[in-house]
């Protein structure tokens, strides 16, 4: 029954995104989402794929061409990286604040000044504020079934979803992935229902101006102001945990494979030290958990699957064993830690779980981490916490600061 | 004249109270571009005047839907809308995308461009009253030499206006045109014309702005007639690469009537720091101009 190929990531998320049923995409080519953008198109110009494909200027008009499909009733898609997510910022929020469905991948690279194109996560951490569902994969096969329970968790709670990875460490690394069944995808995303249709047969002017306070229209119904609609946006997004963790269920159910909902966990049942981290460099920490486990530390690894919403919840019992917990961040709030790190106290303040936290801020622009080096630094901060060094400034690993 | 102005379609699609201004040239363009546009129509547009002009939510006057999107994306709005009524087979439906110069001339003209490039099927309208009057009246890049803007308070512009028409026109789109709110039954009939043709159609709209360019609001339609007469404003149109004008330019241009540009300049209160040096600049421009489009049009 199973159909594994040898793939790329970036083919794993054009596959997914074919048997999602996309009718429209745009998309501007950037390293490393590139090939992602040209197997699309092969796609749709060979026939395989019924779509529009709109070639555009640019990454802000990609998203454009996005929000106006959607607007109309259209399953859109989209995808780009570091600099082109940036573009597109403006149409991020205006993407979220319209409650449209879109599912776009970023695949994640070190943003300018100066140039790289390697991998970090500085692009997709930066967006965090937009509104946007972000998820992150660790494998091509989390990417190609991550985009399919995008298209079905977006169009119930109507928010966009960024499906993160990372650029050439999952993008161009072949891996084998099981291609599920068309029929079945086609069941499991039912067709979209767009929550308003911009049609002539029901004129309506959409993302109108509006005053500050809430306001009647012509039939004296009292109708929602900038901060209600702004609310209802949050609101979405703190249902959506729900809602992700029942896709993850019944995706698994229908096609066998699980990858955890909200976050995953590695040996944490018994963990005393807990790693975490998002994406790829979660996946690598837990051979740094494997090591530390043979030299006698009870490690263990929490990955953060779901950025935003952040999953306090969730993570609260994830962690709730841990004695000492270190974080892998391939981004950093600049001026402060790693975005990761502020959300992870945060989610721990008043509670029981009062376990030291310590932040690293790892493979910036590409810069290789190994699994070693990964635990090398959580037994050094074990080490630590062990002799009462319960606070520390963040580590730049592999980085010469002196 | 009379079966001219009956053959025009009697339904309103604006309801009173827009939230324009007093004798707003764009309230008058937009209701004869829905006219003829008619009800199978989407409308797409960035934060303009038009977006005020469409009210406040949750009431509009306005029966034509519309989508409003950020600044710089109009025509790749205009894009989204026509592939995604593609993808859903409603390919029967007029796609409009309308933006003033400044989301034309400045922060708009990537996405347009694009747009043209690929020959997107919708109607494109700049609706130019030559400023970003929106915010405030400063300065675009539509703004002519000598007038005074919030953001050139003192010196007056000193650069002619972008000749955006020839940037258009070299896209090779379908169809080019240029229209008055103040010669109402020539802008309708382009419409209806440019709703027939397929591929990227570009209309050019000249709109008188009282407070923008500080004159009575009562004065629109003369400052309109007067932008046409004195060759300021020519209405043409650019069809397979065919040039030729229309209506009152084409009459001027068989009779050589063409005014001066003073006639036009000293009405508004936008021209009253030209110095003596500006207005002859301005008339040598509008004169070359002319010359050009009246050399095409003999081609």
């Amino acid at each position: 029954m199973s159909n594994v190929q040898i793939m790329t990531g970036n083919t794993a998320a054009a596959i997914g995104a074919k048997l999602s049923g996309v009718q429209v995409v745009a998309a501007y080519p950037i390293t490393p989402q590139s090939q992602l953008a040209e197997i699309l198109s092969q796609y749709i110009e060979g026939g395989e794929m019924k779509a529009e494909y709109v070639r555009v200027e640019g990454e802000h008009s990609a998203l454009t061409v996005c929000i106006s499909a959607s607007t109309v009733g259209a399953r859109v898609f989209t995808a780009t990286s570091a600099n082109g997510l940036l573009y597109m910022h403006e149409q991020l929020h205006w993407a979220a604040g319209s409650r449209l469905p879109i599912v776009m991948c970023c695949v994640n690279r070190g943003v300018g000044a100066p140039w790289t194109i390697f991998n970090d996560q500085q692009d997709s951490i930066s967006q965090r504020d937009t509104g946007w569902i972000q998820i992150y994969c660790r494998n091509n096969q989390e990417i190609l079934d991550t985009i399919i329970q995008s298209y079905r968790i977006a169009e119930e709670v109507y928010a966009p979803i960024m499906v993160c990875y990372d650029g050439f460490v999952l993008s161009h690394t072949m891996m084998p992935v099981d291609i599920p069944d068309p029929e079945k995808v086609r069941e499991f995303i039912p067709p979209y229902q767009a929550h308003t249709i911009l049609s002539p047969e029901d004129p309506r002017t959409l993302n109108a101006v509006l005053f500050p306070w809430r306001r009647a229209n012509s039939a004296g119904v009292l109708c929602d102001g900038y901060m209600e609609m702004r609310y209802k946006l949050q609101a979405a997004l703190e249902r959506s945990p729900a809602v992700i963790q029942e896709t993850s269920r019944h995706f698994a159910e229908v096609f066998g494979r699980n990858h955890g909902g909200l976050s995953w966990g590695y040996r944490v049942e018994d963990a005393e030290l807990v790693m975490t981290g998002m994406g790829s460099l979660a996946s690598e920490a837990t051979q740094a958990a494997d090591m530390l486990r043979d030299e006698g530390i009870k490690a263990g690894v929490v990955g953060i699957r779901v950025f935003r919403p952040f999953p306090a919840k969730n993570l609260k019992e994830a962690f709730c064993g841990a004695k000492g917990i270190v974080v892998f961040e391939k981004g950093i709030s600049y001026g402060y830690e790693g975005a990761l790190c502020s959300d992870l106290k945060a989610a721990f303040y008043r509670t029981e779980n009062q376990a030291p936290v310590h932040g690293y801020i790892a493979g910036l622009g590409g810069r290789d981490v190994k699994a070693r080096e990964l635990a090398d630094a959580a037994r050094a901060s074990w080490t630590e916490m062990q002799t009462g060094i319960v606070e520390k400034p963040t580590t730049w690993l592999n980085c010469y600061t002196g | 004249m009379p079966e001219n102005l009956f053959k025009i379609n009697a339904k309103e699609y604006i309801l009173p109270g827009t939230r324009a201004c007093q004798g707003c040239g764009l309230s008058l363009a937009y209701r004869y571009t829905l006219k003829a546009l008619r009800e199978n129509t989407i409308v797409t547009m960035p934060a303009c005047c038009l977006c005020v002009l469409q009210g406040i939510y949750p009431s509009t006057p306005v029966m034509i839907p519309a989508l409003n999107n950020s600044f710089a994306s109009t025509a790749a709005s205009a894009s989204g809308l026509v592939a995604g009524l593609q993808a859903l087979n409603r390919t029967d439906i007029t796609v409009m995308a309308i933006a003033g110069d400044g989301g034309t001339f400045d922060m708009g003209i990537q996405a347009l461009s694009g747009a043209a490039e690929r020959g997107t099927d919708f109607i494109y309208v700049c609706y130019d009253n030559e400023g970003y009057m929106n915010t405030g009246t400063q300065r675009s890049s539509a703004t002519p030499l000598g007038a005074l803007t919030s953001t050139t308070p003192i010196a007056t512009k000193q650069q002619h206006k972008k000749d955006f028409l020839k940037i258009m026109e070299a896209h090779d789109i379908a169809y080019l045109a240029t229209a008055s709110p103040a010669y109402p039954i020539d802008l309708y009939d382009k419409f209806v014309k440019a709703k027939k043709i397929k591929g990227t159609r570009y209309i050019h709209l000249y709109i008188p702005c009282p407070p923008g360019w500080a004159y009575p609001p009562k004065d629109t339609v003369k400052m309109g007639r007067l932008a046409v007469e004195t060759g300021i404003v020519p209405l043409f149109e650019v069809e397979n690469g065919r040039f030729r004008f229309t209506g009152r330019s084409k009459t001027m241009a068989e009779r050589g009537n063409r005014l001066p540009v003073i006639n036009y300049l000293e009405k508004q209160g936008r021209f009253r720091k030209m110095n003596i040096e500006q207005l002859h600049q301005v008339q040598h421009w509008v004169d070359g101009k002319w010359q050009e489009y009246q050399r095409r049009s003999q081609e």
